[in-house]
């Protein structure tokens, strides 16, 4: 078990590294400089030179690269050229927000997409079967972007005045602070402290931070704001999901050892939830884990309907302004997340397929 | 009287004498069986009215898509939709789809959208094969380093989630549709390079490719004679599901900015445009919206449909198995 995810580990060594080479390369191939991108158009040649000289992008490449290299090493991304501000700062700001996006859209995708998928194999040739199939295609054929404008108008403008109405933008309701747990809890960490950023990470996991100091009224809100991006978001992986948990249900339930177990007089519902589910999951986990991909892509397209300021926001706009230390820095930050989550479904591999462990 | 042992204990499956005794290709059996679905059918029919409304856009649309109707008719900007048939006054203009921020008609750039989204999902899934199978048919057949090099090369491709690298891509060349499309097809090019590889790994072994090699066929010829046709299928139901994605990826696109610019009437950068008016104008959101998901549901159903007929694991109960 232990040296299979070392293997594991190990082998994603290589893609990390190509990873940082597409990252540095993408940022540098840009025709145009980012001098002129970044100041406008009519900066003068000697702030360029400046500008420049004080990002290290007159250096020769191969030295941009090996410092570059050697920062990501210390997790020192540098700052950022629009912002004028840490980048390490800003991925604090940024992250917490993607993440919860993310991670409430998975949970909701698997919650719904399951029982689903479970209840249409049961089910099979039913009209709930073809229903739940038909959903599950249109799901994954709507474009987030459109699905959260049309819920954004549906819950937000249509249902106003009703209990279903939801907030369609932001993330917590003006007026509302969460009160990060670090300082209500008085655990004197300041600005200057090297766990400052570490604390401020957590505090701004708005739903973690309103559960650890008990703030209900936040937390409430904070669920609310979060509900429809996670909808617009959540919809083709559920659909994805659905559909998979389906047909990989099908399959085993015509297996011998199945009917064997029918035949033995096990309920029908046990042999689908014990015998049958567990093997029928393999799949199932692996899609999960690739829909993390669509995920983080949706999540730019979320973060701009519903005006979140996430990490797919901050990469879109540092790609489209050539802000190099936030592109490399995030790309490396999502590409990082992607890897460690197909690591973490290798190894759940082992745990829900003993066969292998063995390979 | 004599009776045949294997008469009483039907052996033979009712299908299997059907199919012994009509000699069918199997290319024919597929579009039987793809025929019989009805979710296929739903797609071909999907499709079919897309590519009808693309080629007689003009004749379809009841205005030019770029035509500003100030002056022309007596209608308002962003004015919701104006349909006789349910009860809008016969006196105004009718209207399908409403009038968009520059007093266009919103129908007509919906039909001309068309053109767009075909062209987009056909070039860019185009472009993507060709390159993808290339490669992956250089990996498997030549195995060794330069499997290795190419593989992992595409795997660094698979590593990026793929919209946030086709919107570096794009960065980089700069927006535009062309630019966009080309961003969709090198994200996609490492699925067809995969599926490629494994046919051609495959075929690789059979008697027919040693009997070429036997004869002196050079090795372009056994990729692209022998090989090549052999590794069809996959592709072709890769490809249709693929174009469903690729006429999402653009729209997302043209969504940010990054492909189609205005006044092209494409629908993501059409969407794009009227986003912020959701909430006063939905129906300028709603329609370009509606016609990207029927598209991607009909290239996606035809897709499905394809891809279990083709598929040999359901050659002989595969009509009951799924929907």
């Amino acid at each position: 078990m232990i040296s299979f995810v070392i293997r594991r580990v190990l082998s994603s060594i290589p893609v990390l590294i190509g990873i940082l080479l597409v990252t540095f390369a993408l940022a540098r191939l840009s025709p145009g400089d980012p001098c002129t991108a970044l100041l406008g158009e009519h900066a003068s040649p000697s702030v360029c030179r400046d500008f420049i000289a004080r990002y290290g992008l007159d250096q020769p490449i191969l030295t941009q690269l090996g410092i570059f290299l050697g920062d990501v090493a210390r997790f020192d991304f540098g700052d950022s050229i629009r912002y004028q501000r840490p980048v390490s700062l800003m991925l604090v700001e940024r992250l917490p927000m993607t993440i919860e996006l993310s991670l409430s859209a998975l949970t909701l995708a698997v919650l719904v997409g399951i029982p689903a998928g479970i209840i249409a194999a049961m089910k099979h040739n039913t009209a709930t079967d073809v229903t739940t199939m038909v959903a599950a295609n249109i799901g994954v054929s709507m474009p987030v972007f459109w699905l959260g404008l049309m819920l954004a108008y549906v819950f937000g403008l249509l249902l106003r005045d009703t209990p279903l109405w939801l907030p369609p933008s932001g993330r917590i309701s003006a007026g509302l602070t969460a009160v990060p747990f670090y300082e209500m809890y008085g655990l004197g960490v300041g600005p200057s402290s090297p766990l400052y950023n570490v604390f401020e990470f957590f505090s701004n996991l708005y739903i973690f931070n309103s559960i650890i100091t008990g703030n209900l009224p936040v937390l409430w809100d904070v669920i609310k704001h979060l509900a429809l991006p996670s909808m617009a978001l959540s919809t083709i992986p559920m659909a994805i999901i659905a559909r998979m948990t389906r047909s990989s249900l099908l399959e085993v339930l015509g297996r011998e050892y199945i009917r064997a177990a029918r035949a033995k007089g096990v309920r029908r519902a046990k042999v689908v939830f014990k015998h049958a589910f567990r093997n029928a999951l393999l799949p199932v986990v692996t899609i999960i884990g690739l829909s993390l991909g669509s995920l983080l892509g949706g999540a730019v397209l979320t973060e701009t309907i519903f005006g979140l300021a996430g990490v797919g926001r901050a990469l879109f706009e540092a790609i489209t302004s050539r802000d190099y230390p936030i592109i490399q820095a995030f790309t490396l930050v999502v590409a990082l997340g992607y890897v460690i989550v197909n690591l973490i479904v290798d190894i759940s591999y082992t745990y829900l397929d003993p066969r292998v462990r063995l390979e | 009287m004599t009776v045949s042992p294997l008469d009483s204990l039907d052996l033979i499956s009712p299908e299997a004498t059907r199919l012994a005794s009509k000699p069918t290709s199997l290319t024919k059996i597929a579009i039987r069986r793809l025929f019989r679905r009805r979710s296929a059918i739903v797609g071909l029919i999907l499709l079919g009215v897309l590519s009808a409304t693309a080629i007689f856009a003009p004749w379809v649309a009841p205005y030019h898509p770029d035509q500003v109707l100030i002056g022309i008719e007596d209608v308002e900007r962003r004015a919701p939709p104006c349909i006789h048939l349910l009860g809008c006054p016969g006196d105004r203009p009718q209207h399908l789809m409403g009038i968009d921020g520059n007093v266009r008609d919103e129908f007509s750039r919906v039909v001309y959208g068309s053109r767009f989204s075909l062209v987009i999902g056909f070039a860019s899934v185009g472009f993507a094969i060709v390159i993808g199978t290339f490669f992956g048919a250089l990996a498997g057949y030549l195995g060794g380093w330069v499997d290795n090099v190419i593989m992992r090369v595409m795997d660094v491709l698979l590593a990026f989630p793929a919209l946030l690298l086709a919107i570096a891509i794009v960065a980089v060349l700069g927006p535009g549709l062309i630019n966009a499309l080309l961003a969709i097809g090198i994200v996609t090019i490492p699925a067809y390079a995969r599926v490629m590889r494994a046919s051609v790994l495959s075929v690789k072994e059979t008697n027919f490719v040693a009997a070429s090699q036997a004869l002196g066929a050079n090795m372009m010829r056994i990729l692209f004679r022998s090989v090549l046709p052999n590794a069809m299928t996959p592709l072709i139901v890769l490809g249709t599901l693929e174009i469903a994605s690729a006429i999402l990826s653009a729209a997302a696109l043209s969504f940010l900015g990054l492909g189609a610019q205005p006044p092209t009437p494409e629908w993501g950068s059409m969407l794009s445009t009227e986003r912020n008016q959701v909430f006063t104008s939905p129906h300028l959101v709603f329609f370009p919206g509606l016609a990207i998901t029927l598209t991607v549901l009909g290239f996606n159903l035809l897709g499905d449909g394809l891809r279990d007929a083709f598929d040999p694991r359901l050659a002989v109960k595969g009509e009951t198995v799924r929907v």
